[in-house]
């Protein structure tokens, strides 16, 4: 297992009221991923363990594009890796955030 | 020791308990003149639906008209891995065989599991860990999973998992992770009279309520367990 | 054509929802009423197993069983989810301790039912000694329950199925629901044929595996009491169904059951395969039963009427 680790600054706030959310199941190619809204508005953190070892370049990479298109400020993402491939990641992120968005607690 | 010299250690006043194929059964006479139904699995047996169904039968015959604890001796193999035990619900009879030793446990009968041999995975949950106190005996040799099984399932090789079975109780077969785990109350010895051990345990049941995840804690085995059902209790009884 | 998801009604969108491809938390958010879900130590508590990282294996933050409270039309209900992805839904000490202690609060309070949603291949081997003695303990809060009159209720539809210790579980519950994909069983399919040849049991052989051990057979036995389409809508009928039809437990089920149980035993205790069964139990057409779509199935389930009410 590996633990990665990444911090951004962000332009703009992740939108919603809702406090945490959950995406995925944590499998062969699959992932978890817990979002929560306890960061300020322009700071955004993803914080990863992997079952895949060796993929930092490439989780980074991920993580970059993602802060860029979404600008998730405010939350805190925390990732549980069996070893997914980056499209899986990035849809993951992608479903955390419009998750988190919706109605609801 | 064997499984007739472990009955007349236990039962010096008499007993008329069989060994028929497999499946242990009779009654004893205590110290104390009263009687315990005496059931069991004998000679590393795997327990199937024929076999279950025979000792839930004994059980609840016992409860329609007898009294007093209920002794269950073990040295089973695991459940019996056959294709017309599946077909046949085998996962409904040996829940029935726990139903009923619970059953009898809740209501008058207090039931004494007494592993002496080996047993495994689907037997050990209808048997030893379906009564209100385990008792192991030196030399038993309960599991979840052989070593073997486990190794070939996790792809680790067996020195990788005895490596890792030194620093945890968690997963390796034996007595004394059971014991450590909550599994096994206690562990009798075999150099002194079993009877007296019998009778200092029927003195001092512990009461009906399941306390074997706060027991596994106090020795170790299982650190969270006890603390996560305590919470989810709470919170649930909260939520309604 | 069909509307997007958002716009379908709850009911609407839990019957168009695979229960076998569903996760636990879309199980739970489908079958319960609409945002009547609150979890109990949900994943942001980060209770995971302490027992994974010996072994170098990834964690999941719910240890991969979603338990909590809810609605079912109105009524409350407590609610398991095992999510048979992770770790093939298998039984370790936290997953394990959440059902324990969800099971002692319905004792303790009487009135409000359990429903279980099985999806479990039994003990998880790294926790070995933790999963099996977790199940030992939930086999006897289920029945401390019960005997309080708690309705325990267990759904058998997913990935894994209901294998194991988890059978046992099962075996205990006050009904089941089961599903085409679902199965139950204690020993695995593999763990048969490793241990007693590909002549005893070949594991590879699907049609085999589903006669032997799945849902449909199980509900022809009389295991389970009902047979639910593989949606979440009709799982939610069949929840419903049941706790309307399951009455209090006593100690004349017990013996009932020893007589249902005896009672199959010398009916088809000789027979080979599932098939013979079938046609023992008036089945004309035996081969055809696992291509019966599910209304004709339920049909010709509740004919030949096998049940295990009032007998478990």
């Amino acid at each position: 297992m590996e633990d990665l680790s990444f911090r951004h600054p962000v332009r703009a706030r992740a939108s919603g009221a809702r406090r945490s959310a959950i995406v995925g199941v944590v499998a062969s190619g699959n992932l978890e991923v817990l979002v929560e809204r306890v960061l300020p508005d322009a700071e955004c953190a993803i914080e990863i363990k992997t079952a895949a070892v060796g993929f930092g370049e490439v989780w980074s990479a991920v993580i970059g594009d993602f802060v860029e298109r979404y600008s998730p400020g405010g939350l805190k993402f925390s990732i549980n890796d069996g070893g997914a491939r980056p499209d899986t990641v990035s849809l993951r992120l992608a479903q955390a955030v419009r998750l988190i968005a919706e109605n609801g607690q | 020791m064997t499984l007739d010299d472990i009955i007349a250690s236990l039962f010096s006043d008499g007993h008329d308990v069989r060994n028929d194929k497999g499946v242990i059964h009779g009654s004893a006479t205590l110290r104390s003149g009263s009687r315990m139904l005496v059931l069991g699995v004998a000679d590393r047996t795997a327990l199937g639906v024929d076999e279950a169904i025979k000792l839930s039968g004994h059980v609840l015959e016992s409860i329609g008209r007898g009294s007093g604890p209920m002794l269950v001796l073990v040295d089973s193999d695991s459940q019996r891995m056959s294709k017309r035990d599946e077909l046949l619900g085998l996962n409904e009879f040996l829940a029935h065989l726990a139903k009923v030793l619970i059953h009898a446990d809740m209501n008058g009968r207090p039931t004494i599991g007494l592993l002496y041999g080996h047993s495994a995975a689907g037997a050990l949950l209808a048997t030893g860990l379906a009564t209100r106190v385990l008792v192991g005996l030196p030399g038993a040799d309960p599991a979840v999973m052989d070593l073997p099984s486990m190794a070939k399932v996790t792809k680790l090789s067996m020195d990788a998992l005895e490596e890792k079975a030194k620093s945890t109780p968690v997963f390796a077969p034996g007595l004394s992770n059971l014991a450590q785990m909550g599994a096994v109350h206690m562990t009798w010895s075999n150099a002194t009279s079993l009877a007296d051990q019998l009778e200092a345990l029927l003195a001092g049941m512990p009461a009906a309520q399941d306390r074997r995840d706060a027991l596994g804690k106090e020795r170790g085995g299982r650190l969270k367990a006890a603390e996560i059902a305590e919470r989810v209790r709470d919170l649930a009884l909260q939520a309604r | 054509m069909t509307a997007p998801l958002k716009d379908l009604t709850p009911a609407e969108r839990a019957r168009s929802t695979s229960f076998y491809e569903a996760s636990a938390r879309t199980r739970l958010e489908l079958l319960l009423d609409a945002g009547s879900f609150v979890e109990f130590i949900g994943p942001e508590q980060r209770e995971v197993s302490p027992h994974l990282k010996i072994f170098d294996l990834p964690e999941q933050f719910d240890d991969g069983i979603v338990v909590g409270h809810g609605r079912l039309d109105g009524s409350p209900v407590f609610v398991a989810a095992q999510e048979g992805r992770f770790m093939g839904g298998a039984f370790g000490e936290v997953h394990g301790a959440k059902l324990t202690g969800l099971l002692r609060a319905a004792r303790q309070i009487g009135s409000i039912p359990v429903l279980i949603l099985f999806d479990t291949g039994g003990v998880r081997l790294q926790e070995a000694n933790a999963g099996e003695l977790a199940i030992a303990e939930i086999m006897r809060a289920v029945m401390e329950a019960r005997s309080a009159g708690v309705k325990v209720i267990g759904l058998i539809g997913g990935r894994s199925g209901c294998y194991g210790g988890g059978g046992l579980i099962a075996g205990c519950c006050s009904a089941l629901a089961v599903s085409e994909p679902g199965r139950i069983a204690v020993s695995g399919p593999e763990v048969i044929e490793t241990n007693r040849g590909v002549e005893e049991f070949d594991s590879r052989d699907r049609a085999l595996v589903w006669r032997t051990m799945g849902g449909k057979h199980r509900r022809l036995l009389g295991a389970a009491d009902v047979f639910a389409d593989d949606n979440v809508q009709d799982f939610r009928k069949a929840a419903l169904e049941l706790l309307g039809l399951v009455g209090p437990f006593g100690f004349d089920r017990l013996k009932a059951e020893q007589e249902r149980l005896a009672g199959r035993l010398r009916s088809f205790g000789a027979y080979g395969d599932a098939v013979d069964i079938w046609r023992a139990e008036g089945i004309a057409d035996a081969q055809a039963v696992p291509e019966l779509p599910a209304d004709e199935f339920i049909a010709l389930a509740n004919r030949i009427g096998r049940t295990s009410r009032d007998a478990r």
